[in-house]
């Protein structure tokens, strides 16, 4: 099939960027969407124009650092889908798509479709953990964790942290990653000790970073490639109720 | 020329000697150690964030040691590790069904067909129980039973339920716990975090490492880091291959480069090629995919009886059928080991018998487990997987069969490491998959994921500690004459890659380097095809030296210039890694030659003549220097493999 795609070039943070027009033919229906870009990129070296530049590594849907809005959407149009597993089957002969990067302030433009998610990383490190230094852990069995709320918690834990979320909200809200990452600890007991204060860093950090608040879009988790739930952020709000309530944080409260 | 000569025999010194399950625990005991107070004095580099790298800058920034940490993602939870899907072993034991420290070691030694060292892989048996322990604690969701306890399960053949998983998403899930870890330290201020920079060089000052060249990614500037020790976590070499199941931005530059500044390369013919992976597509493939090799407990692996049958899967009667893994290995049937399953899979395509485009596929029918189970069941544990394979290939597996075929997967080689993990440079550790140590010529299935987190929670911590303990080394800065030159290097060999402004993109090479490693060190290998291969990749790496295309500079995010760098450092290890299964005259684990098999075509070992390891050394000429590590055998006998 024959394509016209406009994508959009932007040489560093600091210049004002722009979508350009390019047409690729031939591309295969087996071809994921990716690999439709590296022929791009091949034929623009070959010109002598610059290649476009896109963040991608492991191509198989796992390690989050693709991040393209295709026509409006964040990862396309396939639903629960990264962009490196969107295939060209799902695009017809003669389509124009339209190729941006994830647009909010918390994540500046790098180069390109290429954006700065460092964000991310800061809330994480706000309180997404548990704190277990090496070899003080005691036996595994030691505490068992009904299967339920261990399978609820990996639900949580799925987040490939690639920032669709943020892309598709219109507020530019990190909310549904910081409620993932929440959800998945407070649902354990081994989360339980910092539950509390971890809400409340992780909510400071992500506001510190330029995100914006929550209204209960939901656009978010209709973007999510790995289908984290809405109701993940209600488990936050709940958990950042209390944290904030004069109790929290009282020793046998 | 010879492609080669020999030079003396090299020792593990570290290796400790007495009754082997006392070894590591004696050996922990006499290793020195560094005063609290004394830790925030010193500084070590990890390169790389997997489950190797990330466990490791957490521990050590943990015990105080000052750490500077550096991957190519922009974010340390990107690591490669997080794509792998199956599982990790442990010697738990929680089935009581036979297993123990001791069975995983004897495992781990025999996959590995003989080629690993006996105390190394004890070690990692006997750790394998404190990382589940780790990781519970820092709140991975392993898979439970509806007790409330671990769920574990058979995996790649294996006979005890060793296997601790979460769905198929087990690599991610320990990943981002360590990573976890790892950013606590950063918000602590203890780790000093630096994503999208790439490691070009390694300095060493008076014989130890002492420090590293890295270019920023995004801005071009190039700094040179220096430190008291500095720690390879920086994975494998199977994108050498240019199509294989690793991400696109895993190179072999930061080994490749301490290779060159004098660290040994160890056995780098050892590549296990994974036997269940979706076919390649066309001309335009960037990559393969894994589908888990949980698969092959229900799927059944078949192919047409008759060449060039080119009929429907389903319109091909049962006894027109091949099930030849069932046919051939009828005690261990689809559940052979990967090596194993996957020249099965070469052997019926080349007989002209494959399936899908190019004939270069098998089926993977799951049409009797699901008459069997109900789709219910097959959807319930398989369900994601079968759902991958259709968004990639556009066909529905619960209605028609898998087509799958053998791709490169993990890299059992890598740098020389002695039983403390210091590689043959003093100064310079090596963990996880980077370096060669435990799994000799073939990696079981759920190892990797073990072998990382060991490397990185529990043993390079107290190793590293034993040689800071040796200290204090002399102070040095980036001014220093070494460190300069270094960093010249970079800017010279930066400068040399855009400068050739030819007329073929690097990809181009890259693809057609893998092709020729492919067909001539793959799944089958000759003395033949060997040597035609080093004269294919003499002759191409010249061809990219004049004639490949860099546009852009240096000054800012160049992905093409990130691409030139570790393609042109490819070039060198492919050479390295045919003349490595070139000088080794029998067939082990994943290096199969075609010379050596036995009457029934399988891998037919010579241990009076190769029961060791190759460490090559680096000279500079094009003619390595092999050194000889006799690997002895006390407690597991060598036999042949048998799976039938």
């Amino acid at each position: 099939m024959n394509l016209t795609l406009r994508i959009w070039r932007q040489q560093g943070p600091e210049d004002k960027g722009q979508m350009v027009t390019y047409q690729v033919q031939d591309v295969s229906p087996d071809m994921s969407f990716l690999e439709m870009l590296d022929v791009l990129n091949e034929r623009l070296i070959l010109d002598g124009d610059e290649p476009v530049a896109f963040d991608h590594d492991c191509r198989e849907g796992i390690c989050g650092m693709c991040s393209l809005m295709i026509n409006g959407e964040a990862h396309g149009p396939q639903r629960g889908t990264t962009a490196c597993q969107l295939h060209m089957r799902q695009f017809s002969d003669g389509d124009t798509i339209d190729i941006e990067p994830w647009r909010a302030r918390a994540f500046p433009v790098v180069k390109d479709l290429v954006v700065d998610r460092n964000a991310f990383d800061k809330i994480i490190a706000a309180g997404g953990y548990v704190t277990a230094p090496t070899g003080s852990a005691p036996e595994a069995h030691s505490t068992p964790v009904a299967k339920a709320n261990a399978d609820a918690a990996f639900e949580s834990a799925a987040c490939i942290g690639c920032g669709a979320c943020v892309a598709a909200c219109p507020n530019g809200s990190g909310m549904l990653f910081t409620a993932a990452k929440i959800t998945q600890l407070s649902l354990l007991p081994q989360g339980q000790p910092e539950r509390y204060t971890r809400v409340i860093g992780m909510v400071d950090a992500h506001d510190e970073a330029g995100f914006g608040g929550c209204t209960n879009v939901g656009e978010c988790a209709a973007a999510c490639p790995k289908g984290i739930p809405l109701n993940t952020i209600g488990r936050l709000n709940r958990d950042y109720l209390k944290a904030t309530s004069k109790r929290a944080g009282t020793p046998g409260s | 020329m010879d492609l080669y000569t020999s030079g003396d025999p090299i020792a593990d010194t570290r290796a400790p000697d007495g009754p082997i399950e006392t070894r590591w625990e004696r050996h922990r005991f006499e290793m020195k150690l560094v005063n609290p107070a004394n830790r925030r004095k010193l500084t070590v580099i990890v390169v790389g964030t997997g489950l190797a790298g990330g466990s490791a800058a957490a521990t050590l920034a943990e015990q105080g040691y000052r750490v500077k940490s550096y991957c190519y993602q922009d974010s340390p939870r990107r690591a490669h590790s997080i794509a792998a899907q199956g599982g990790i072993n442990a010697a738990k034991n929680y089935r009581n069904d036979g297993d123990s420290v001791h069975r995983l070691f004897y495992d781990t030694v025999k996959g590995g067909d003989f080629r690993s060292r006996e105390s190394n892989v004890h070690r990692l048996a006997e750790v394998s129980v404190n990382i589940i322990d780790q990781c519970v604690a820092q709140g991975v969701p392993f898979a439970r039973e509806y007790g409330g306890l671990l769920d574990t399960r058979s995996f790649g053949g294996a006979q005890v339920q060793r296997t601790f998983y979460a769905r198929g998403q087990t690599g991610q899930q320990l990943l981002l716990g360590a990573y976890q870890a790892l950013e606590r330290q950063i918000g602590l201020g203890n780790v000093e975090m630096n994503s999208r920079h790439e490691m070009l060089e390694l300095v060493i000052v008076d014989g130890r490492a002492r420090g590293i060249v890295v270019r920023d990614l995004v801005t071009g500037e190039i700094s040179t880091e220096m430190a008291d020790a500095v720690v390879l976590a920086s994975g494998g070499y199977g994108n050498v291959f240019y199509l294989s199941t690793n991400a696109k931005g895993c190179n072999v530059t930061a080994s490749w480069r301490a290779h060159r500044k004098g660290a040994y390369f160890a056995n780098p013919c050892y590549t296990q090629i994974h036997p269940t992976c979706i076919p390649v597509s066309g001309d335009h493939q960037s990559k393969l995919t894994l589908m888990s090799e949980s698969l092959r407990n229900d799927g059944r692996v078949w192919v047409p009886k008759a060449k060039g049958d080119d009929r429907s899967p389903r319109d091909i009667p049962e006894d027109e059928r091949d099930y030849y893994l069932e046919r051939i290995y009828p005690s261990f049937g689809n559940l052979v080991p990967r090596d194993i399953a996957s020249r099965a899979a070469k052997n019926v395509c080349d007989e002209g018998r494959g399936v899908g485009p190019g004939g270069l596929g098998v089926y993977l029918d799951f049409a009797d487990a699901i008459n069997r189970l109900g789709r219910k069941a097959i959807e319930a544990k398989y369900g994601n997987l079968f759902e991958m394979y259709e968004r990639i290939t556009g066909e529905d597996p619960y209605q028609v069969p898998m087509r799958i075929y053998p791709a490169v997967h993990y890299t059992m080689g890598g740098l020389w490491v002695d039983y403390d993990l210091q590689s043959s440079i003093p100064g310079l550790f090596v963990i996880g998959e980077a370096n060669f140590s435990d799994h000799g010529a073939n990696r079981l299935g759920a190892s990797a994921l073990m072998q990382g987190l060991a490397d990185g929670y529990f043993v390079l911590p107290n190793t590293i500690a034993n040689y800071l303990a040796s200290g204090p080394l002399e102070k040095v800065d980036a001014s220093h004459p070494e460190a300069v030159a270094a960093r010249t290097e970079v800017e010279d060999r930066l400068q040399r890659l855009l400068a050739v402004n030819g007329d073929r993109t690097v990809d181009s090479f890259h693809r057609e380097l893998g092709q020729i490693m492919w067909e001539h060190c793959g799944m089958e290998r000759s003395e033949a095809g060997l040597r035609k291969a080093i004269d294919e990749i003499r002759t191409l790496r010249d061809e990219f030296w004049q004639r490949v295309r860099v546009p852009g500079d240096g000054e800012g995010l160049n992905q093409s210039l990130e691409k030139a760098g570790r393609v042109a450092d490819f070039f060198e290890l492919a050479e390295l890694m045919c003349i490595d299964a070139l000088h080794r005259e029998e067939s082990c684990g994943g290096h199969f030659r075609a010379e050596h098999q036995t009457p029934d075509g399988e891998a037919q070992r010579d241990d009076d003549r190769f029961s060791y390891v190759a460490a090559w050394e680096y000279t500079g000429t094009g003619q390595p220097v092999l050194h000889k590590e006799d690997l002895t055998f006390e407690y597991v006998h060598p036999t042949q493999r048998s799976y039938k």
